[in-house]
């Protein structure tokens, strides 16, 4: 893994800005276990609104958790997070709120196989946020030229290889307008060729000013990109720094490890 | 901004979870009422428990009559509010168990079950040794010692070796049941083989051939097949050739099972890859080495579930042929339930009890081992 | 072959004409044309020496003979003067009848139990594991020869029949019901059911046009639902009052509940609904909880040392009833509680579905209309609608239908038992569809009831769809198991009695094997017809 991030257009940092007021997400001494087993301690984590943060760390450091748990997907049992000025708790109505506002992106895309990548689109604009049918189609087209693929709107997602699908994935999250965006390892399973095509779009996406978390072992994306990296490990944030010091001068010992294995 | 930059300087320990997420209470909150509606159901159930178990409790134990001490028969178990009626069954243990077969003989047809148990376990076990031996003599030593440990006669006509003569029509109950599944699993495994191989071949008619036999079989009820064997089967054999009814129900049931067996056999053969086709023949092996050496052994092991499920299926189904007059487990007790020396409110239906738990015993056991074949296979696959 | 076949120049074995596999093929296929032919020829001319010699004629000329014999459930005339071919067609449509009910209620309780077995609750999942477990691993014939010793001995007899609300008896000799009398009134409620459901179809079309427009459904709809909620919550909480005066008082007054559910309906369709849920609780708290609390207090030191039915004895003895009462009280209790669980749940989704039922065109609206329409036909029409009640004439009821036992054993076996299948087919078609959609679903945004509606029945639909067919036709074809508890269906009637007295087993069982074929043939027909319209498109 390089520093370089491999695409054909160099990210522009002038335009992503960040917030110095403006609150997206707060967690405050948050715990989560399962069953017996600690998986999140005691995570503190604060995040301007236009921040882009890529969160790296060892498999099962519980960095996929930890972004899972911002809207909601697991549950944590100790600790507050506060998204959009909206608390999770176990209310249902609560939830649903949070998640209109955040959208993710799943390792393995989960499009919905029955539906066109049109309908797949269109889906949660008409039937969450009651946007007229012809309105919601429209904005997806938008989206779908955005991501490059307005072409395939009307094919099944078994028919696209998978760089096109997580595209999709993007624009089905983007259709709903979300304020945050949450990225869950979204090129771990894809070829180097469509890395680079999903990268683009992430870039593309930072550059519009949305505030991103990415778990990613994508590191010229931490470079470039990011305005802060997280380095996890046994379930807590053990270093976080602005990239170019994480890369160049990192402190802790279990950081340190971690990058000389990656990075070659 | 100051917080973008943090080292931690101390690890944090793993904690044990809150209390309240793990201890008895939350147990009962997440499991019984995790939600007001599901808070009422599980209310609705408990009722239904408290309403249920005394009940079961007290027919199968409580209320029932265990043993008949003073040989009192029926009347034992003749009063107001009796249970189940056990000593019934103790008495005719025998009857369920054995049929008609003369007392006397019985043994034979304990060193017979013993025998399957030893030549069957190497089978089942996985990577237990012997494999091959156990495979022989189960399917081909063993299914003639049993027909000469039943029947009687002299053992492939040596001298010396003549039992007493046991005609079919005294076998029954249980060794009856497991004595008509095994031999149709015996028999339709290599039919279904032979068939399921058919629909697979390119030659049109062997294709065609094997299609319509086995969607034939599979498209009508066992009891047609039954009552076919029972009044067909004679009238197409030549004169003064006249099968036993056992005989008749035997190959009624075999060649039925034959044909849902292929489709298990079907199922793993298209589940093999191509490429192991394509390796063989690369190798120069022939095509029925290819399919004998490579594909089958393969595909075989991959339906034990299947086909296991498929035996199941066909252990229950052997109680359809009390229908056509044979003897088997459901039709002992059917018939011991006339047995007027025992006749009582609930002689009946302990019957029927203890035939069910019989068959649920059998069937559930053989249920866990193809789940548990198929979680097997499955961790082999990941690996 | 093409190893051996390879174009090596050296080892040129002389070309067997035996290797070449179109002769091989051809041979191997001769072979087997002959061998069957063969086979056949043997069987037929033994058939037809066996015949000959016991002087048996063949053809199916027999079947415009007389039967000479009677069956106790026929759905056409049937008389012992009628064909061979009338008992044919009495076999089919009986069997037909015991399919179509069985498939209904099976399904019903399939999906029932298959969705029990993925409930959170550890009580429901476990009861229905146990149900699928016991009657999947013990033989069906069984369970029907049981349930059929069950229906004959623990109903009563005729004398003292059950008599259910709806003119509805249980005996013995079966379950019989109240019949239409098929005349004018009775085609004109038929004809506004299916209007009602017209009238619904149309409207939800509509609708959902209106909402492609402009985002939501039409403004008019989301009002008719309004008030049908308060027509619903009016009818809950009539029902509940009438319920709490009974257990209160020991009778109804009609007045005074239909006073107070109307109260509590209005209060419903204001914004103070929370304050028209706290009375139904209260109602529920009064009809029901009071009366169990005590049972239950007073009961407790009884039902540690006597068991269940002493606990039935001393609810009977705090209301002043006899011991035996105290168990009508319970299963009140129990009945009451299984209702207000359903009323209570269905009422409690209502204001959520208020806040996003601008999207989804409204569920109640629907059943009221569905129900209400031909409801309030039948009553404007001074209920002229004639029934035909059952009604005890001498030694037996006569008039309505009846269901003998044999038909109601066979059908309860039959659906316990291929529910049990279905059940399994279900949880393993909602499991398999992945988790991930689940997840993707709701963060989207996507409500529970949404997620399950949109994005996972249908994809479960297809993995469940083919075995549930499979299953239905296993229930047809296992409905011929009628035959061993005397149920007429086409064996029993046409393989069994008809064979006996007739002789012509070639033809009988020919026809009969022809309508399994034709079953199952149309079965895999439309199995190959959904399985190419649900395909995943894939590369």
């Amino acid at each position: 893994m390089s520093l370089e991030l491999d695409i054909d257009h160099t990210p522009d940092r002038s335009k992503m800005t960040v917030s110095q007021t403006d609150i997206a997400i707060e967690i405050r001494s948050m715990n989560k276990w399962y069953g017996d087993f600690h998986v999140l301690r005691d995570i503190d984590l604060k995040v301007m609104r236009g921040e882009r943060i890529v969160i790296a760390g060892p498999s099962g450091s519980g960095k996929s958790t930890l972004i899972r748990c911002i809207n909601r997907l697991e549950e944590h049992q100790d600790g507050d997070i506060i998204v959009d000025g909206i608390e999770l708790t176990s209310d249902l109505k609560r939830i649903d709120e949070v998640r209109r506002e955040v959208g993710m992106v799943f390792q393995h895309f989960n499009l919905f196989p029955h539906l066109t990548i049109l309908q797949n689109l269109t889906l949660a604009p008409i039937w969450v946020r009651g946007v007229p049918k012809a309105e919601a189609e429209e904005t997806a087209m938008k989206y779908l030229e955005r991501v490059k693929i307005p072409e395939q709107a009307n094919k099944f997602p078994g028919q696209l290889s998978g760089g096109q699908q997580q595209r999709v994935a993007i624009a089905r999250s983007l259709c709903m307008n979300p304020k945050i965006m949450l990225f869950d390892e979204p090129t771990s399973a894809l070829d180097p060729e469509m890395i680079k095509e999903v990268l683009e779009v992430m870039v593309q996406l930072a550059e519009d000013g949305m505030t991103m978390l990415c778990v990613t072992h994508e590191m010229g994306f931490a470079r470039q990109v990011a305005n802060r990296v997280i380095f996890m490990d046994q379930g807590q944030i053990i270093e976080q720094n602005e990239p170019e010091a994480f890369f160049s001068n990192p402190q802790h010992e279990r950081t340190k490890l971690f990058l000389s294995q990656i990075l070659h | 901004m100051s917080d973008l930059t943090f080292v931690r300087s101390d690890m944090q320990p793993a904690l044990p979870p809150p209390v309240r997420t793990t201890g008895a209470i939350a147990w009962t909150r997440k499991n019984l009422f995790p939600s007001v509606s599901n808070g009422v159901w599980t209310i609705v159930a408990i009722l239904f428990l408290l309403w249920l178990v005394p009940r079961l409790y007290g027919f199968l134990i409580g209320d029932a009559i265990f043993t008949d001490p003073e040989g009192l028969r029926g009347e034992a178990c003749r009063f107001e509010g009796v249970g189940a009626c056990w000593a019934y069954v103790a008495a005719r243990f025998n009857f369920f168990i054995y049929g008609f077969f003369p007392l006397g003989e019985v043994w034979r047809v304990n060193i017979m079950f013993i025998l399957g148990i030893i030549f069957l376990a190497p089978l089942l076990i996985p990577k237990a040794p012997l494999q091959k031996t156990a495979a022989l003599m189960f399917f081909v030593v063993y299914p003639i010692v049993s027909y000469w440990l039943m029947a009687g006669g002299e053992f492939l006509g040596i001298p010396g070796t003549a039992l007493r003569t046991v005609p079919t029509n005294q076998w029954g109950g249980l060794t009856l049941t497991l004595i008509i599944s095994m031999i149709g699993i015996i028999v339709s495994m290599p039919l279904g083989i032979l068939l399921a191989l058919g629909r697979q071949s390119k030659l049109p008619i062997i294709k065609w051939f094997c299609v319509a036999f086995i969607e034939l079989w599979r498209a009508v009820p066992l009891i047609t097949v039954l009552f076919m064997a029972s009044v067909m089967f004679p009238l197409f054999m030549p004169q003064g050739v006249n099968p036993d009814t056992l005989l008749r129900a035997i190959v009624g049931i075999c060649l039925f099972q034959a044909a849902y067996m292929a489709e298990v056999v079907r199922g793993g053969l298209q589940a093999m890859p191509r490429g192991q086709y394509e390796a063989a023949s690369a190798l120069g092996l022939s095509k029925p080495k290819t399919m004998g050496l490579i594909i089958l052994p393969q595909a075989l092991k991959h339906v034990i579930p299947g086909i296991v499920n498929n035996f199941i299926a066909l252990f229950k189904d052997t109680s359809l042929v009390s229908i056509i007059g044979v003897f088997e487990l459901l039709n002992t007790v059917r018939a011991a339930a006339r047995d007027l020396d025992w006749s009582s409110p609930t002689q009946a239906v302990t019957g029927y009890i203890f035939a069910g738990f019989v068959f649920w015993i059998f069937c559930f056991g053989m249920s866990r081992y193809s789940i548990y074949m198929e979680n097997r296979l499955h961790t082999g696959h990941k690996r | 072959m093409s190893v051996e076949n390879g174009a090596s120049p050296r080892a040129q074995t002389a070309s067997s004409i035996l290797n070449n596999p179109t002769v091989r093929a051809v041979f191997y296929q001769v072979a087997l044309v002959i061998s069957v032919v063969v086979l056949f020829w043997w069987l037929w001319s033994n058939a037809m020496q066996n015949l000959a010699l016991q002087n048996k004629a063949t053809g199916f000329g027999f079947l415009n003979q007389v039967s000479g014999f009677n069956i106790s459930f026929a759905l056409i005339p049937f008389e012992r003067t009628s064909s061979y071919l009338t008992v044919y067609f009495v076999g089919i449509l009986n069997t037909l009848l015991v399919a179509a009910i069985g498939i209904v209620l099976a399904t019903i309780l399939g999906f029932t139990m298959g969705i029990a077995r993925l409930s959170k609750n550890v009580l429901i999942r476990g009861f229905a594991a146990v149900y699928v477990e016991l009657t999947r691993n013990t033989p069906l014939l069984l369970q029907l020869i049981f349930w059929y010793f069950l229906s004959l001995n623990a109903f009563p007899p005729v004398r003292q029949s059950w008599e259910l609300p709806g003119s509805i008896v249980v005996n013995q000799r079966g379950l019989s019901f109240p019949a239409p009398a098929f005349d004018g009134p009775f085609l004109l409620l038929v004809a506004v059911a299916l209007l009602a459901v017209v009238i619904v179809f149309v409207m939800r079309r509509w609708a959902m046009k209106a909402r492609d427009v402009s985002g939501t459904i039409p403004s008019g709809i989301v009002t008719a639902a309004h008030y049908t909620d308060v027509i619903v919550v009016f009818a809950i909480a009539w029902l509940l009052a009438l319920f709490a005066q009974v257990m209160i008082l020991g009778e109804a007054n009609t007045i005074a509940s239909t006073l107070t559910a109307a109260v509590i309906a209005a209060v419903s369709a204001t914004r103070y609904e929370r304050l028209a849920r706290l009375a139904i609780i209260a109602l529920v708290v009064v009809g029901a909880g009071v009366p169990a609390m005590l049972a239950a207090l007073s009961a407790l030191p009884a039902f540690l040392s006597n068991g269940f039915d002493a606990v039935g004895a001393a609810i009977g003895g705090t209301q002043g009833l006899e011991a035996d009462a105290g168990r009508t009280v319970i299963a009140r209790v129990l009945a009451f509680v299984l209702a207000a669980a359903a009323i209570w749940h269905a009422f409690r989704t209502i204001p959520e579905k208020r806040g996003s039922r601008n999207l989804r065109f409204p569920v109640s609206l629907s059943v009221v209309l569905i129900v209400g329409l031909p409801t309030l036909f039948y009553f404007l029409s001074g209920a002229e609608l004639a029934f035909d009640p059952p009604e005890l004439q001498g030694f037996n009821f006569r008039g309505g239908w009846t269901a003998p036992p044999e038909l109601t054993a066979l059908i309860f076996g039959l659906v316990v038992y291929t529910a049990a299948f279905i059940a399994e087919i279900v949880r393993a078609g909602i499991q398999a569809v992945n988790y991930g959609q689940t997840e993707a679903a709701a963060s989207l945004g996507l409500k529970d009831g949404d997620r399950l509606r949109l994005v996972i029945i249908p994809q479960a639909q297809r993995i469940i769809v083919p075995p549930l067919t499979s299953q239905y036709l296993n229930l047809t074809k296992n409905s011929s198991l009628g035959a061993a508890i005397g149920f007429p269906e086409l064996v029993n009637v046409f393989v069994g009695t008809a064979l006996n007295q007739s002789g012509r087993a070639i033809e009988i069982i020919g026809m009969t094997m022809l309508v399994y074929l034709t079953f199952s043939l149309a079965t895999s027909l439309f199995m190959n017809w959904y399985n190419a319209r649900v395909a995943l498109v894939e590369r």
